[in-house]
């Protein structure tokens, strides 16, 4: 790192002309992401119902979230829950199909568009609404299941307490889309001279998804693993609108539970609190993938282009 | 020989059987959505296990389309398309003027800002949502369409990202050419860069229209007043269990709410699937 002096470098010309197509970025970052971050800071100390002016309270509201509100532990708890299950099988499920997709035929295009499509209108009411169909008593899969094997099961798999959450994974293995095509222009990229040496060596099949395409393809699993872990944590749409966090908090995602004691209780202090939680817990979450990664994330020596 | 092409024959027909199978698994959700909406409200469930309505109707539209509360989907649908195009157009165009900025010019101050920038991507909306709403409140923005449109007039992570990478893949000795014909910094931005960086404008509109149709956080946040709300919301209410819940309509109006972005998608595919292999790849 060189430590720079600063503005002798530039003209004032140059700093003019710069500023003139970045300024929007910077004023539309201090006024919509530095200040929210600073007042929120501020309002998790206090509380506050937008009605009354804040009342400065101290670390109350952060020693209520981690000794007496048993309510956010649950909530924090399914949300770890629904990423860690979710994410490394969206992951597995986006380089399975990426590999299918690896031969082109004249059917690619079509394909990839199919498995993709999900992935676009996915968090959208429309799919979360025919979700909460699919998956009730009288929906689609105990239709389909009653047809195949002549049962009668009318279970509501959206209100079980074991159920509930899996539904919400099953949707979100579903949109693998993107996680798909960045793996699929992964695969693109490796050179072929690598499976061929292999080949020469004798490796088989396995041997040369292990040895050649997981580790070549490491940089682009770390930048999938970091955006799903960020998407995952941030679900609302499915959580508030398909199970409301029912049955007995099961669903409640940790976004919702932000949502509900910001705007129906109006304690926006406490929100905030639990936003700012969030935030520091993804923040050493984000940090650690980055310091682990010297370790098992490899880059060609040649470094990009 | 003979042997060998049968083999060859046979790999194929296995692999389209697979591909196809999974396809029929990822899209059937939707189907079923589509030809539920055409059956008769009372057969959705009672047929729920079969995907083609024994007998078809539009029913469904005509009920679903009249809305609630005396508002109709037109003006839902009417309201989204508002603010889906305003907003769309500003973190389109603010998107690729800051990226030029950050792509081709030195100045003080600018690692920083990309930083900021790249930052601002990781950082989710739902984070912000608390003092973001404290703020427009503050402003007087709450219950009105500004806090959904003008934040996306000072460019979007994401697309100055991809614009960044589009410019730094123009050739230089463009912009010295266009110096020496005595171009300025804005002139060679405007009239060599903009209409080379065309693709990656497609590629950000057809993203930011998508996610701009969909969101629904935001305008249940801001959007106090049913004739103002955007599909989402209303389909969201239209849709919320009741007794009498007209299943046929809500299944048509969730079509319905699906077909802009469904048709986004198949015309600009090609540019969706690049957008994302680029993000990824050099991210």
């Amino acid at each position: 790192m060189r430590k720079k002096t600063g503005r002798s470098q530039y003209s004032l010309r140059q700093n003019l002309e710069g500023y003139s197509f970045i300024g929007l970025f910077v004023i539309g970052f201090l006024a919509f992401t530095v200040i929210p971050i600073v007042t929120s800071l501020i309002f998790s100390f206090t509380h506050y119902d937008i009605l009354s002016p804040p009342k400065f309270v101290g670390l109350e509201n952060y020693l209520q979230m981690f000794t007496g509100d048993h309510q956010f532990w649950v909530s924090f708890g399914v949300t770890l829950f629904y990423v860690i299950v979710s994410v490394p099988l969206r992951l597995a499920f986006a380089l399975a199909v990426a590999m299918l997709l690896q031969k082109t035929t004249k059917l690619t295009t079509f394909y990839r568009a199919a498995y993709y499509l999900p992935t676009i209108i996915g968090s959208s009411i429309a799919i979360s609404v025919v979700w909460r169909q699919m998956f009730s008593g009288d929906g689609v899969l105990n239709s389909i299941i009653n047809k195949i094997f002549r049962t009668n099961i009318s279970i509501s798999w959206i209100g079980g307490e074991k159920t509930a959450i899996w539904t919400l994974i099953i949707l979100a293995i579903w949109q693998y889309g993107s996680s798909m095509l960045i793996f699929l222009s992964g695969l693109k990229q490796i050179p072929k001279e690598l499976y061929e040496a292999a080949d020469i060596d004798g490796a088989s099949r396995m041997h040369s998804f292990f040895r050649v395409t997981i580790p070549m393809l490491t940089p682009v699993v770390f930048f999938n693993v970091i955006m799903q872990l960020i998407q995952g944590f941030m679900t609302f749409t499915q959580s508030y609108v398909i199970t409301q966090g029912m049955p007995m908090d099961k669903t409640l995602f940790i976004t919702v539970y932000v949502y509900r004691n910001s705007f129906t209780f109006y304690k926006m202090g406490y929100g905030c609190a639990i936003a700012w939680f969030l935030l520091i817990f993804m923040a050493v979450i984000t940090a650690l993938l980055f310091k682990s990664s010297r370790s098992w994330v490899f880059y060609q020596a040649e470094g990009g282009d | 020989m003979v042997r060998s092409k049968r083999n060859r024959i046979a790999s194929k027909v296995v692999y389209h059987v697979v591909c196809l199978l999974l396809c029929v698994v990822m899209l059937y959700p939707l189907l079923w959505m589509v030809f539920s909406s055409f059956k008769e409200t009372n057969a959705v469930f009672t047929t729920a296990a079969d995907l083609i309505p024994e007998r078809w109707t539009l029913e469904n539209y005509v009920n679903g389309w009249r809305g609630f509360l005396g508002i109709s989907f037109g003006a839902f649908f009417k309201n989204s398309l508002f603010v889906t195009v305003l907003a769309t157009v500003g973190a389109v165009f603010s998107s690729v003027i800051i990226a030029f900025g950050f792509a081709r010019l030195k100045f003080f101050g600018s690692k920083l800002w990309f930083a900021c920038m790249m930052l601002t991507m990781m950082l989710p909306f739902q984070v912000l949502m608390v003092p973001q709403y404290l703020l427009y409140n503050k402003l007087g923005w709450v219950g009105t369409y500004l806090p959904l449109v003008v934040p996306f007039f000072f460019g979007q992570g994401f697309f100055i990202f991809l614009d960044v990478q589009f410019i730094q893949g123009i050739p230089r000795e463009l912009d010295e050419a266009a110096r020496i014909d005595g171009c300025s910094t804005w002139g060679l931005f405007l009239r060599v860069i903009l209409p080379l960086v065309v693709p990656a404008l497609v590629t950000s509109g057809v993203f930011s229209f998508i996610w701009r149709w969909e969101d629904f956080l935001a305008p249940l946040l801001y959007l106090n007043r049913v004739p103002s709300y955007t599909m989402a919301v209303a389909l969201k209410m239209f849709s919320d269990p009741t007794a009498q819940s007209d299943w046929g309509a809500m299944f048509a109006m969730s079509t319905l709410s699906l077909v802009p972005a469904f048709v986004i998608f198949a015309a600009f595919q090609k540019y969706l699937v690049e957008g994302i292999a680029t993000s990824g790849l050099k991210g």
